[in-house]
């Protein structure tokens, strides 16, 4: 589990143009969205192609972000789940 | 009394300010090389920038040098602060980056992040974002700068509600780009600073030739 | 003081119909123009549903005339509509009076560029393509078609753009400039903008459902629509008659995000605001809304939260117009002031279709069934990415 968080954060970072964020500033359990990374709704959308790039999870209704992407843990176990880590 | 109270321009890798170059870059720096070097050098922390497209940035950058030392912000009630903007490739270079992504059939991930910068328009969207302007907006396509239309439109909105101005061209077409965006006012206050002029075609056309680039 | 502007000449193509009759017929029998795409060649063509105008390519050269292999499906519509607005009028551009054509779209020649898109890279058969591709090529097409045109400018603000064209229209008339102008826009559908959209995921796979509490999304549609419009000196130099007159504009924008509206719907409601002051009516002597409507969840909370703060308990009866034409983009604004017109001319309020639901934390309940009743005033908002927003006053003249 761990190493996927690692992974997801160079992942995220690059997917989102986070160019003034640094992995160590990611932490597993602080929420991804609302105050922190500055995330907006567009962000979570990127997340979305995030997935079905690197994981092959298709996501349908974006409304489904809202659960996976409360944080980096949240999101590595979705991964998990789907058996595609 | 309509005046424009200062602009900046950036073409050649470099970036002038009422007329002086204030920033150059080497001119082997890529766009985007060259505009990351710009933000540096104007010291601003603001990391949605590093989220925009090439003419957003571009834009955004214009306008920050131009506003940069002035009391544009603070002094015009933004409510009635309009930006009018205008460019000839429309979002050409970001249509670019969309159209290859869905045309690529191996690899097809086209992004949500690029496709919202596939309007001219969103170049305004972010100098309002940042800066909670909520004026009126308009953004037109023309060949090449048009110091007439800009000039009249500008003119037609002082005689609205608009009390101030962000106005001018931002283009990216590939390697080629250029922006130039200059500030206007219609105050009372009358000749507060010799950089001043008179909000008219020849003012604007002018200013816009006014840069000596160094390369 | 300067002169009142009419509107004077209606010209549209959209799915609903080809011209200003065969929408109203639809219009007036709540039939939609929404359903499988037949023309567009789309990875998605099986998966959503779109509002597509009904003639094919070759058609549209039949009805135009003009078999200049440069031209696209954008330039073809646009002239169309333009031609049926100007005729429509009765203007003569040949009179030694001033014309303008200012017209808006977004994706331009884009849907005709992408089919060559990948071969122009490698050899140099279409480059003719390339001289039609920019936002400015058709709006220089419908003034050739039209003839002796003394102003062109397009304008490009996402899906607010034919109103601040039309806004644009009205006061170079005001102040003089111009003494009448073909005003508009016009996008046609292409695979550039089907994809696009799916990557905001704010496309609905069914029939779109506007201020519905289960809207799902938008359908997409593509239309040109161009109105003329007349300084009162012109008008009655012809002795032309007016169909409605153009009496509040405004624009503003959100500064809140690139695409998604404020929750609160802070730039329509300044624009809202704004037009009614413009307009010199009162909240309560608006006598019909044409919504902007998309069916997108964001869109339509954040204009119904707009128009709560500017009507209060007292909402004008309203309803979205976008299920029977799909969202426009750049033509949308012109599409619903063409309708806006319709409705004042045939005392009509046309339907919100596709909806049963309230917004729950709204309840704020569009017409559902084709009402007849008398109007003198309509409002219509369109809204843009970017943060554009647009309202627009129309008066039974």
């Amino acid at each position: 589990m761990d190493a996927l968080i690692e992974k997801l954060k160079g992942q995220i970072i690059e997917q989102l143009n986070l160019a003034e964020v640094k992995p160590e500033e990611i932490k597993p359990d602080s929420p991804l969205f609302g105050e922190g990374l500055g995330l907006d709704s567009i962000d979570a959308l990127e997340l979305i192609v995030l997935l079905e790039k690197h994981y092959g999870i298709k996501i349908q209704d974006p409304k489904d972000g809202k659960t996976i992407f409360q944080s980096l843990r949240t999101m590595a176990e979705y991964i998990k789940s789907q058996g595609k880590s | 009394m309509k005046e424009i109270i200062s602009y900046a321009h950036i073409k050649h890798n470099q970036v002038s300010v009422n007329g002086e170059v204030v920033f150059q870059s080497n001119s082997s720096l890529t766009l985007i090389e060259f505009l990351s070097e710009a933000y540096k050098n104007l010291g601003a922390s603001y990391p949605k920038f590093h989220k925009m497209d090439a003419q957003c940035k571009l834009g955004f950058l214009c306008a920050e040098f131009a506003l940069k030392g002035t009391n544009f912000l603070t002094e015009n009630n933004l409510s009635k602060t309009a930006i009018v903007l205008s460019n000839c490739a429309s979002s050409l270079e970001t249509d670019r980056v969309h159209q290859h992504s869905i045309d690529d059939k191996s690899n097809y991930f086209p992004s949500p992040a690029v496709f919202v910068y596939t309007l001219p328009n969103i170049t305004i969207g972010e100098l309002a974002i940042k800066h909670k302007i909520t004026g009126e907006n308009a953004f037109f396509v023309s060949e090449q700068l048009d110091a007439d239309l800009l000039v009249n439109y500008t003119e037609t909105l002082f005689q609205g509600n608009t009390k101030a101005a962000i106005v001018g061209w931002v283009e990216v077409d590939g390697a080629n780009f250029e922006a130039f965006i200059f500030l206007t006012e219609n105050t009372e206050n009358i000749n507060k600073s010799s950089i001043f002029k008179p909000l008219n075609k020849t003012s604007v056309i002018t200013i816009y030739n006014q840069t000596i680039w160094t390369h | 003081m300067s002169q009142r502007v009419y509107i004077t000449g209606l010209g549209m193509i959209s799915a609903i119909g080809n011209n200003v009759s065969e929408s109203f017929l639809s219009l007036s029998q709540s039939k939609t123009g929404i359903g499988k795409i037949n023309h567009l060649t789309t990875r998605y063509k099986d998966e959503f549903l779109a509002g597509e105008i009904k003639l094919s390519n070759a058609d549209l050269v039949d009805l135009v005339k003009d078999n200049n292999p440069a031209l696209n499906r954008n330039s073809y519509i646009a002239m169309l509509a333009a031609k049926e607005a100007v005729i429509n009028s009765g203007i003569d551009t040949n009179d030694g009076l001033r014309t303008g054509v200012i017209s808006s779209t977004t994706v331009a020649g884009m849907g005709k560029t992408e089919l060559y898109y990948k071969e122009l890279f490698e050899k140099d058969d279409h480059l003719d393509v390339l001289d039609t591709h920019d936002c400015g090529d058709s709006t220089e097409r419908i003034a050739d078609y039209l003839g002796n045109v003394d102003y062109v400018t397009t304008i490009s603000t996402a899906c607010s753009s034919a109103a601040n064209a039309i806004m644009l229209g009205c006061r170079m008339i005001k102040h003089g400039q111009l003494d009448r102008v073909v005003v508009g826009g016009v996008d046609a559908l292409s695979k550039f903008t089907f994809n696009g959209f799916n990557t905001l995921m704010i496309l609905d796979r069914e029939w779109c459902k506007p201020f519905d509490e289960n809207r799902k999304g938008l359908n997409l549609g593509e239309a040109a629509a161009f109105l003329v419009i007349e300084g009162e000196n012109a008008l009655n130099l012809r002795k032309g008659k007016a169909l409605a007159e153009v009496v509040g504009y405004a624009n503003a924008n959100d500064a809140y995000h690139q695409t998604a509206s404020s929750p609160e719907g802070y730039g329509a409601t300044l624009a809202i605001t704004q037009a009614l002051a413009m307009s010199g009516l009162a909240q309560s002597q608006i006598d019909y809304i044409n919504m902007h409507g998309t069916g997108t969840p964001n869109n339509d909370l954040s204009e119904s939260m707009a128009t709560k703060a500017v009507f209060g308990n007292q909402v004008p009866k309203f309803s979205s117009t976008k299920a029977f034409t799909g969202h426009t983009l750049a033509a949308a604004a012109s599409i619903e002031a063409v309708i806006s017109v319709l409705s004042l001319q045939n005392s009509m309020i046309f339907p919100n279709l596709n909806f049963t639901t309230p917004i729950a934390e709204m309840n704020l309940i569009p017409e559902t069934q084709l009402v007849n009743t008398p109007l003198n005033t309509i409002l219509s908002n369109s809204f843009g990415f970017g943060g554009n927003c647009s309202s627009l006053i129309f008066k039974k003249a």
